[in-house]
């Protein structure tokens, strides 16, 4: 690829933020180089750095945010240098933002086309008679359905993949030299997603735009970047040229960024049930959300429950336990039955089934110890006091490879995934045969889901422990599951092993689903278009 | 860190030194701002004043002297009211009965609204809908009209009006309660409490309310002060605490007159002044504690 | 049919819903006097017939439902009922028509209230814009801190202060706001110029906080910090951004502030001898003359519902969600 000349060069930038009384180091001196029409990925994981030095790069810092030093040269004019003023009539027009959220970032009070077209108007950049026919084209382009009309619209009218391409259009309108994606895709469902980054990807390449795509996802941005720069605790890790970087990393870092797609699980598989649901019905108020949902967990082994937001997997998840009573259909645990509500089960079938939460953060009273979380079940269940109460925390604390030091903490003084490893000593504690996992690693950094996901194998490795393993991400359900099911809508799509649902023939809801799911390939966007193409044109 | 020797305990827990709550509590106090040791230091002598007031007031409460209006001497050091009844004695016992009084009615709205809000944000049923309904009827109509309304029903007597204030107070803490409880109910701490099959009791002790202690607190000082402005209103409009029981609201109402003469002797028109500082002075202390405490515990440095 | 209309309506409802039952919760008030109040009214000589006859003209024989829809009723015909003060033990009835007493007072109230609030809104509004503006300036600070003073501060205290500075030591305004039937306009503004003072400092002091708390929640969305980002200039922020959605917490800043202006005016009318409703209904609740007592809390009730329901009619109709329905 030939490099245009040099658009945007930062030298040795460094960010400080402001949290709990005093300024803390958030970006430690940071180069980046950008060229004309060149795509940048940053990518990292949680409090790396990657947004404040993406919004840097405009010459923007978050109100608690202080550039400290360093130079931001934007077509050779420093942008740390100028003043507000200055800024603002760079920003919109030359440097353009697109922010995670669009549904937070749109205001609620106008239309959309008025948004799209606002800075380009400010800035006097084509005819006003013209700036409307300009922002339809633009959504015509970025495949709006409705182009003519979905403009006239207001933000809540539209849904959030749509949203995000508006926000696209807006950003393209005055034609801008440089991009700032800030995790654009990482709140939309996975299937919306795709259409959403070939829409975003289709624009940049056709007005030759330079962009900085920041994510935490590496599939993502494999796809929309020439090459990738990696960031860790504010410092860069590497940068490479993406084909380089996806084949021959250069630090062990960059290669645990895509760990858990190294786990694989050998499949197992039988019929002997410890938890069947048969034909579930349930609803929230009068909306039904369960419509016949039927599913097995075979004892000791490991069920994935596959679906996007609003598919009914964590509904299904309350129904098992009881905290929402179904409306019709039974559960059956152990070839018992086991009444709908909470309130009518015994404290053994209670004990029986314990569950795991996404946010470990929400999951524990800040008030409590580590000792009071995981103790309680312990008392609570198997009458425990004293010094054995003490010990066998202590042995569960070991179990999760924690040690007693960890005793008297509370949840605040642990990081993210020492707070998820309690979630499962408490779910130990209770000697439970099931334990319902409900997106467990979903927030966690992709090196700590990797622990865990080994934790939890190890764990029925030894325990014969049963799994319910609820989540969106497909990578995870590979390296834990036996058996999947996928949900959609509220329904069954399919349930079986796992090598019978990740080969052909799928339902079409699957192939979807599993069509969506990007890949480490630089390619795999291209093809996956490429192929939806062609089974349209067959199928119309 | 690489995958080989990646370890659970090693990893980087949360940036925060390991400190007892004493100690946070003394490095919090000790970084606080001038306005919140200026209050700490107001409300503490109050208190004092308040619990040794027998000791500290140089005359009885009620016992009246020769001379009315006595004008400021080594024996009355704030001279005598209307009826020769020492006001710098009243202005000590005065601050016993007020206070006094404020901080039952607080308890008391507290102990209504607070235990009915928890149970209404836990339940969340007929029992809630009813409670919150009834909530938002009582406060429809403004406090101190409904307040003047019940005393000609019920007449002005020290209980009646405790009983009055903490009622319509008690909505307010109710609201409070409820919404704040409402958001922790929710977390998935308690639906895991529920989910062990703990009772009512253990889930609004043990997971609820510790979590929301610091905004019931910081309501509570806001209450209070509300509380004894209401009181001080309703005394000076001759219908709160009623004579000859000293209290500041009426210490201002019996010599407002006074005002008038500033121009000929200032320290007697300061006379019917200084309860009303003394009124406001223990509210502004109060404030200034409670907006540190919430800029404490908000975790908002920007607010 | 469209969501705001409905929305309105619903709103609507349920502050007519809300004024019955506060209605309700008023006239039943009597019926909780305790059971010697006839006696105490007229008097330890009154007759047991004259007691008689006065608890039979109050109907206390009769159902409390059937009392209450002849109130109501008469209430919205403009009749109170008649005052409890007046009546002697002889049985002789020199008692006033409530509504006599009361509407003359009404127009003095809401004077008043209208005088100070037509000077506390816009400085309040004005103060808390910009100390929002400018947050974490000394400008701000100094506010804040003096804002926390006022809003700590018993009414009359700040009532007698100014009666200090500006009608002792200093006369300007007088201290008593005698005002009647008479008494022309520019005089009358004169002479409630320090309870209307007294009203605008208390209330300038809450509804600057409040306006400042919504402006500063308002500038904090993301929709904000990206209209920066695509180079809006602070003016273009303030009027074309943050306006458009301020109006619903602004209305209820505002509301909220007239509701309890409206009750201030109950403490500021005593200090300043005004003869205003607030006045009137404190002397009745000193001689228990229920009637006016009721009358009184009736007309302070309304006014506050009222306010209420304006703002969160103003918060409906200004919503864009209800506006522009999907």
């Amino acid at each position: 690829m030939s490099k245009g000349e040099v658009l945007l060069k930062m030298r040795d930038v460094r960010i400080d933020g402001f949290s709990d009384e005093r300024w803390h180091k958030i970006i430690k001196g940071v180069d980046l180089t950008l060229h004309r029409g060149e795509v940048l990925g940053l990518i990292g994981e949680s409090g790396a750095g990657k947004s404040t030095l993406g919004k840097a790069a405009m010459g923007y810092t978050q109100p608690g945010c202080r550039l400290v030093s360093g130079s931001i040269e934007f077509e050779g004019q420093d942008l740390a240098q100028m003043s507000d003023k200055e800024k603002l009539g760079l920003w919109g027009t030359r440097i353009a933002y697109v922010a995670q959220s669009a549904a937070a970032s749109f205001n609620p009070a106008h239309r959309l086309i008025e948004q799209t077209t606002r800075a380009a108007d400010r800035a006097g950049i084509r005819a006003l008679s013209e700036s409307r026919s300009d922002a339809i084209g633009l959504y015509e382009s970025l495949q709006l359905p409705d182009s003519k009309h979905i403009g006239e619209r207001y933000p809540h009218q539209v849904s959030g993949g749509q949203l995000q391409r508006v926000m696209t259009a807006m950003a393209m309108s005055p034609r801008p030299d440089l991009i700032i994606f800030d995790e654009p895709t990482t709140a939309l469902d996975v299937t919306t997603q795709v259409e959403v980054l070939a829409a975003m990807r289709d624009i940049v390449e056709r007005f030759d735009t330079a962009a900085i795509y920041i994510t935490h996802d590496l599939a993502v941005v494999a796809q929309m970047a020439d090459s990738i720069k990696v960031l860790r605790y504010g410092e860069e890790v590497e940068e490479a040229e993406t084909r380089q970087m996806l084949s021959a990393p250069e630090k062990p870092y960059t290669r645990s960024l895509w760990s858990v797609r190294a786990l694989e699980k050998e499949e197992n598989s039988h019929d002997d049930y410890i938890l069947s649901v048969d034909s579930i019905d349930a609803s929230y108020g009068p909306t039904q959300v369960l419509d016949q949902v039927s599913m097995q967990v075979p004892r000791g082994c490991t069920v994935a429950v596959v679906g996007e937001s609003g598919s009914g997997k964590s509904t299904t998840a309350r129904v098992i336990t009881g905290l929402l009573p179904s409306d019709a259909g039974s559960v059956q645990f152990n070839g018992e039955l086991l009444p709908r509500r909470l309130q009518d089960r015994s404290r053994e079938q209670l004990q029986k089934i314990q569950m795991i939460y996404q946010m470990a953060d929400t999951a524990m009273n800040p008030r409590q110890s580590v000792g009071e979380i995981i103790g309680r079940p312990l008392e609570f269940y198997l009458g425990l006091s004293g010094a054995a109460l003490e010990q066998r925390i202590i042995a569960l604390l070991e179990m999760i490879e924690l040690d007693a030091s960890f005793f008297d903490r509370l949840p605040e003084e642990l990081s993210g995934g020492q707070k998820q490893r309690i979630c499962i000593a408490r779910a130990l504690a209770a000697e439970p045969e099931l334990i319902i996992c409900d997106e467990v690693t979903s927030a966690l950094d992709q090196i700590v889901q990797e622990g865990i996901l080994k934790l939890l194998l190890k764990l029925q490795n030894e325990l014969g422990m049963s799994f319910l393993f609820i989540t969106h991400d497909i990578a995870t359900v590979r390296a834990i599951s036996d058996e999947i099911v996928v949900m959609f809508q509220g329904k069954v799509v399919e349930q079986g092993p796992k090598s019978q649902v990740f080969s052909p023939p799928h339902p079409e809801y699957t192939q979807l689903l599993l069509s969506s799911v990007p890949e480490m390939d630089p390619d795999w966007l291209t093809g996956v278009l490429q192929s939806r193409e062609q089974s349209q044109e067959h199928g119309g | 860190m690489s995958e080989e020797n990646y370890s659970a305990t090693a990893e980087i827990g949360a940036l925060r030194l390991r400190r007892s709550r004493w100690q946070r509590l003394w490095i919090s106090l000790s970084k606080a701002p001038p306005t919140a040791w200026f209050g700490f230091i107001v409300v503490a002598a109050y208190i004092v004043v308040a619990v040794a007031a027998p000791y500290i007031a140089p005359h009885g409460e009620s016992e009246v002297f020769a001379e009315s209006y006595a004008l400021p001497s080594s024996e009355h050091l704030l001279g005598t009211d209307q009826i020769g009844r020492d006001i710098y004695s009243r202005l000590i016992y005065g601050a016993r009965n007020t206070i006094g009084l404020a901080l039952v009615t607080t308890i008391l709205a507290f102990l209504i609204g607070g235990c009915l809000g928890l149970v209404a944000a836990i339940s969340r049923n007929w029992l809630d809908q009813v409670l919150s309904r009834a909530v938002d009827v009582l406060m429809a109509i403004p406090a101190l009209i409904f307040a003047l309304m019940l005393l000609s029903v019920f007449g002005s007597s020290a209980w009646s009006l405790i009983g009055i204030l903490a009622v319509l107070d008690s909505t307010r803490v109710f609201r409070l309660t409820r919404s704040v409880a409402v958001n922790v109910v929710v977390m998935d701490y308690v639906e895991a409490a529920k989910l062990r099959g703990e009772g009512l009791g253990w889930i609004m002790r043990r997971e609820i309310l510790p979590n929301i202690m610091a905004p019931l607190i910081a309501e509570f000082g806001l209450r209070f002060c509300f509380v004894f402005l209401s009181i001080a209103a309703l005394s000076f409009l001759g219908v709160g605490i009623q004579p000859p029981t000293a209290d500041w609201g009426s210490m201002v109402r019996e010599n407002a007159s006074l005002i008038q003469f500033a121009q000929y002797d200032f320290k007697i028109a300061m006379t019917p002044m200084i309860p009303a500082a003394a009124i406001a002075l223990l509210t502004v202390a109060v404030n200034f504690i409670v907006d540190w405490f919430l800029h404490q515990t908000s975790g908002l440095r920007d607010e | 049919m469209n969501p705001i209309i409905t929305t309105v309506c619903k709103r609507l409802a349920l502050g007519l819903a809300t004024l019955v039952v506060v209605s309700a919760i008023i006239f039943s008030s009597i019926s909780m006097m305790p059971g010697d109040f006839a006696q105490a009214i007229l008097g330890q000589a009154a007759t047991e017939d004259t007691v008689a006859a006065f608890r039979e003209e109050l109907g206390l024989d009769r159902p409390a439902i059937v009392r209450y829809f002849e109130w109501i009723k008469g209430v919205a015909q403009g009749d109170f009922g008649t005052s409890f003060s007046g009546r002697a033990a002889s049985g002789v009835d020199r008692s006033r028509e409530v509504v006599d007493l009361i509407a003359p007072r009404l127009w003095n109230t809401l004077f008043l209230a209208s005088v100070a609030a037509v000077v506390a809104v816009p400085l309040a509004l004005f103060l808390g814009l910009t100390t929002a503006l400018y947050r974490n300036s000394a400008y701000d600070r100094s506010a804040n801190a003096a804002t926390l003073t006022t809003i700590s501060t018993p009414e009359f205290f700040v009532a007698y202060i100014l009666i200090l500075c500006l009608s002792s030591l200093w006369p300007v305004f007088p201290s008593l706001a005698n005002v009647d039937a008479s008494t022309g306009f520019l005089d009358r503004l004169y002479k409630v110029a320090l309870p209307a003072m007294t009203l605008t400092l208390v209330i300038v002091a809450h509804m600057m906080r409040m306006t400042r708390a919504a402006i500063i929640n308002l500038l904090a969305s993301p929709y904000i910090e990206m209209a920066r980002l695509s180079g809006a200039s602070q003016r273009e922020i303030i009027l074309k951004h943050a306006l458009p959605n301020a109006w619903a917490p602004i209305a209820t800043v505002v509301a909220f502030n007239l509701a309890y202006l409206v009750v201030g005016v109950v403490v500021v009318e005593k200090v300043f001898t005004y003869p205003g409703v607030g006045q009137l209904m404190v002397d009745a609740v000193t001689t228990r003359d229920m009637p006016v007592v009721q009358a009184c809390a009736l007309f302070f009730a309304a006014t506050y519902i009222l306010l209420n329901l304006t703002a969160d009619i103003i918060g409906i109709v200004t919503n864009p969600r209800l506006l522009h329905p999907r």
